[in-house]
């Protein structure tokens, strides 16, 4: 059932004179679970729903494996769609609905009982199959909706934002669903989703979108370790951003905080170990609160959020810059309020970023558009 | 990029291509099924709307001896036309604002509080709208005319003779109590999409009672008390069997167009033509004028939680009920009072003493086909009415491009011709050859299709706009073909709301009289055709009988409609 895989080359996505998409590609691999994560109005559903055939292509070119599909017609790309409001049809019941494609496809009809039954069975909903949609809750309606996208047995499964009309712990649950089903089908699923939580816990790649290009194309560590961009950085979990130098004396390249503070550094790539401005991404984890030596950054802590496992310090720093830090809770009081602490950090985790956010300098940023990138500063 | 953005493009290409500024960028539509639907439709427009309209323009300024504004020029010369223009727009203006006037508390206070028996209240509202106008006049003569029941009832009681019903007070009478439930009916839809919360948080505010009323009920309602105004504004105006029975030499606008062509002296079709082409400008302009005023006014409201229906207290309790059965009372009265003469014996043209169902018998005896071709003939009418306005809501809300927005603006052509300019255009038109189609059915239907199709259209896309496309692409994304995916999910899912459509465009079909009087003859005479001229030949008895078996059918009709739509709301 798997073994299609998705290739986009150059794409263009034009409303009258507006681009929304101005030149992207991108390759999905078969059989793999792939993201379109960004902020709303990035263009991650209308790229979807040019994949779909939903949505008309104004350049460039998409293909399934080796074929070209621009040109044909959505009913043909043998593609299973799940809508972010489910598009159950209301007239019909929950076994209708998910026999509806099969019908299309004139199968005999005990196979399409058969089939079916089966995947009635594989959603556990088989006890609904006789009611009308406007019975089910929204769980109930998504497993339809699932159902009847895969049934037909498709090349490629596309979902857009399909748990945004859920409540949140069933958005948890119905997302373990998705993977499992997923991964037990094996097919090439192409997700959209605003919510970096979801696409992490689901995703085996993402594509972080903004603007209509692609940012980073990596996996779930990738995007969080290693982020391309600022962007990335702050879109993809908490972060505090902290503005230092980056200075190189006597072969050593050293972070030079404004608040005195100073860390050697031996990961930065290395065209650009040179005097510059940086800007650093710490996330709460990769602070330390240092409370043997008055070593590190200076701050005020302000409040504190016990959490169970962790607990959460908000403080301002000498510069008034605010930052969040989660440490493991203690046994012990924690940090008082108005307390001051020094802050070290874990210097292999942080991510440094030229001064305007749009490179990560730190070695060892893996990301899949790279190649993208090269090919159209090159060869364009 | 593609070679297909720089392919041939001819004139047809241009228009079918999606504009896409304005459109949402979805797949442009092929030269598929629909594309020739298009055509099919813009096809009808142009043989039975355009060219009608075109020779009745060619009338109105073309002679033997050329192009000439004589005609034209003719209408504005003498106070004796000039009047007729006066006459209906103050007529028509004031029946308006009276119609505003009851219907609209109405509507506000059936809507907000508890009225005793309101389901009934709400059937005889529906029903006094839906007899022919020309019934409520007839029965008003009997009432209120010179040897009326309730003239005579004052004179011996008191000896005091009330007023004329004639002329200017009884055309008002009868279009306002006609024409006053379709603003309760409009206003009441709207107030049921009015949020509990917005009340609720006006009365939080400290603005309550009549103050929030016209603070912010009325200015939330604003867009359909316009769509009621020029709704009733446009009937009142084209009305033209109530001026003719109860006018008196009271002459309107219409009267005159049907004098012109139909009248038993002095008849001039050029000016009839010149006539009927002034009161298409007035209403196009009265129609652009409303359009103005609604676009100040856009926005629209989605009920979470309806306003429930409240207890009055003490005084107002009282007064609302007494306000709401006077009206309601005035309003059935004629129409109570026809089928209670049905009853009456009569002897010749007169009704005597004692009851019996002679009217009855006569009735049956004399009207011929009249009920079987209320039914054949509204029955084709009604089925290619819901057909084609599927079609066209389709092309209109799915397929947005040039030649579709022409179909929509075409399509709502006929809402500002009046019915009688509509009959005689077609007669106009087809009387002639090529295509001779006057007094044949056929010219009846078509003329049923022009007058009410508008309508249909309207709700049909209102409908269609509430399905989600996703709903469609998940069709086609299982595939269906574009054609099977709109008959197997789109149509039945816009079943309900078509139906109930349905059953109102029946109701208004058996009972149309304006356009049909002009193109009937005795094979294609309809129920209320024959009942206007038992009525005009003073044979009310006949005329009575048959009305309140109009009546019955309207009934009925009603019956099964709201057994069908399960829902109790009524929309025009």
């Amino acid at each position: 059932m798997s073994g299609v895989a998705i290739k986009i080359e150059n794409a263009i996505k034009r409303y009258g004179n507006n681009t929304i998409i101005t030149d992207l590609s991108l390759d999905i691999e078969e059989g793999e679970f792939f993201t379109l994560l960004g902020p709303s109005g990035c263009g991650k559903t209308t790229l979807l729903r040019m994949i779909a055939g939903f949505n008309s292509i104004e350049g460039g070119s998409f293909y399934f494996n080796d074929k070209i599909i621009n040109n044909i017609d959505p009913a043909k790309r043998n593609i299973g769609m799940v809508f972010q409001n489910y598009a159950i049809f209301p007239h019909l019941t929950v076994e209708k609905n998910v026999a509806f494609g099969l019908k299309n496809r004139k199968l005999p009809k005990d196979e399409i009982e058969k089939e079916t039954n089966s995947i009635l069975k594989l959603m556990q909903i088989e006890s609904f199959k006789d009611r009308m949609p406007e019975r089910l809750s929204g769980g109930q309606q998504q497993r339809v909706a699932l159902a009847r996208a895969l049934v037909i047995k498709p090349d490629v499964l596309l979902m857009d934002e399909p748990l945004s009309n859920l409540d949140a712990k069933l958005r948890v649950e119905m997302r373990s669903v998705i993977k499992e089903i997923q991964n037990s089908v094996g097919i090439t699923t192409v997700y959209v989703t605003h919510d970096q939580e979801e696409a992490m816990a689901v995703s085996d790649r993402i594509a972080v979108m903004k603007d209509g290009d692609i940012q980073h194309v990596g996996t779930p560590k990738d995007l969080y370790q290693r982020p391309a961009n600022l962007f990335v950085a702050t879109f993809i979990g908490r972060t505090n951003i902290v503005k230092a130098k980056l200075v190189v004396k006597d072969n050593k390249t050293i972070i030079k905080f404004p608040m005195g503070y100073d860390i050697e550094m031996d990961n930065i790539v290395d065209n650009e170990k040179h005097d510059q401005e940086i800007i650093v991404s710490i996330r709460p984890e990769e602070f330390v609160i240092n409370e043997e030596n008055n070593e590190g950054i200076l701050a005020d802590v302000d409040d504190s959020i016990f959490l169970g496992l962790n607990t959460h310090y908000f403080v301002h720093l000498d510069s008034n810059e605010k930052a969040e830090i989660i440490q493991e809770s203690r046994i012990d009081n924690s940090i008082a309020k108005k307390a001051k602490v020094y802050l070290t950090v874990k210097k292999e985790k942080i991510n440094i970023f030229t001064a305007d956010g749009s490179k990560n300098i730190v070695k060892g940023v893996k990301n899949d558009g790279d190649r993208y990138l090269k090919k159209v500063s090159g060869g364009n | 990029m593609e070679a297909r953005h720089t392919g041939k493009a001819n004139i047809m290409d241009k228009l079918l291509k999606r504009k896409n500024d304005s459109g949402d960028g979805r797949t442009k539509t092929g030269k598929d099924i629909w594309v020739i639907i298009s055509l099919g439709v813009l096809g009808l427009y142009l043989l039975f709307l355009l060219f009608p309209l075109f020779k009745l323009l060619k009338q109105a300024v073309y002679t033997q001896d050329g192009f000439t504004l004589e005609y034209l020029a003719k209408f504005f010369s003498k106070p004796y036309y000039t009047d007729t223009l006066i006459n209906s727009m103050k007529v028509s203006s004031l029946a308006t604002l009276l119609t505003l006037v009851i219907g609209v508390p109405l509507a506000y206070f059936y809507n907000m509080y508890e009225i005793k028996g309101k389901t009934i209240i709400q059937v005889l509202i529906i029903l006094c709208s839906m007899s022919a106008p020309f019934i409520g006049a007839y029965s008003w003569i009997l009432l209120l005319g010179r040897n009326g029941l309730v003239t005579k009832l004052i004179l011996n009681l008191t000896g005091f003779r009330i007023g004329s019903i004639y002329g200017f007070n009884g055309i008002l009478l009868v279009l306002s109590l006609q024409l006053f439930p379709l603003v309760f009916l409009y206003v009441s839809g709207a107030l049921k999409n009015i949020d509990n919360s917005l009340l609720e948080a006006s009365e939080n505010m400290g603005c309550s009672g009549i103050k929030r009323f016209f603070k912010v009920i009325i200015p939330l309602c604003m867009p359909t008390i316009l769509a009621a105004t020029l709704l009733v504004f446009m009937r009142a105006f084209a009305d033209f069997g109530t001026p003719l029975l109860i006018g008196e030499g009271y002459r309107t606008f219409p009267v005159e167009i049907y004098a012109q062509y139909f009248g038993e002296v002095g008849t001039d079709h050029n000016f009839g033509a010149a006539i009927s082409v002034i009161a298409i400008i007035i209403t196009a302009v009265i129609f652009l004028f409303q359009r103005y005023v609604n676009s100040k006014f856009q926005f629209t409201m989605n009920a979470l939680h309806p306003v429930e229906r409240k207890k009055a207290k003490g005084i107002f309790n009282v007064l609302i009920h007494a306000f709401t059965y006077f009206v309601v009372g005035v309003a059935f009265a004629p129409q109570a009072y026809v089928i209670y003469t049905s009853f009456q014996n009569t002897s010749g043209k007169l009704f005597v003493e004692g009851y019996s169902f002679k009217s009855y018998y006569e009735a049956f005896d004399r009207m011929g086909n009249a009920i079987q071709n209320t039914f054949i003939i509204g029955g084709i009418a009604l089925i290619l009415i819901i057909l084609l306005a599927i079609l066209i809501s389709y092309l209109v809300v799915r397929r947005n491009n040039q030649l579709n927005k022409l179909i929509d603006t075409l399509s709502m052509v006929p809402y500002i011709i009046p019915g009688s300019v509509v009959g005689i255009a077609l007669v106009i038109a087809f009387n002639t050859k090529p295509i001779v189609l006057t007094g044949t059915a056929l010219i009846m239907v078509v003329a049923l299709i022009i007058r009410r199709i508008p309508y249909t259209i309207r709700s049909s896309v209102a409908i269609l706009q509430q399905i989600p496309i996703t709903i469609e692409e998940a069709a086609i994304s299982l595939g269906s073909s574009k054609m099977k995916a709109f008959f197997t999910v789109t149509v039945p899912m816009m079943g309900n709301g078509i139906l109930s459509g349905a059953i109102l465009s029946w109701v208004t079909i058996i009972t149309e009289l304006s356009t049909a009087i002009i193109l009937y003859n005795l094979k294609t005479i309809t129920l209320t055709l024959a009942i206007y001229t038992y009525v005009s030949r003073g044979n009310y008895g006949i005329a009575a009988a048959l009305a309140t078996i109009l009546t019955v059918l309207t009934i009925i009709s009603l019956i099964i409609f709201m057994k069908v739509s399960k829902t109790k709301e009524i929309t025009f």
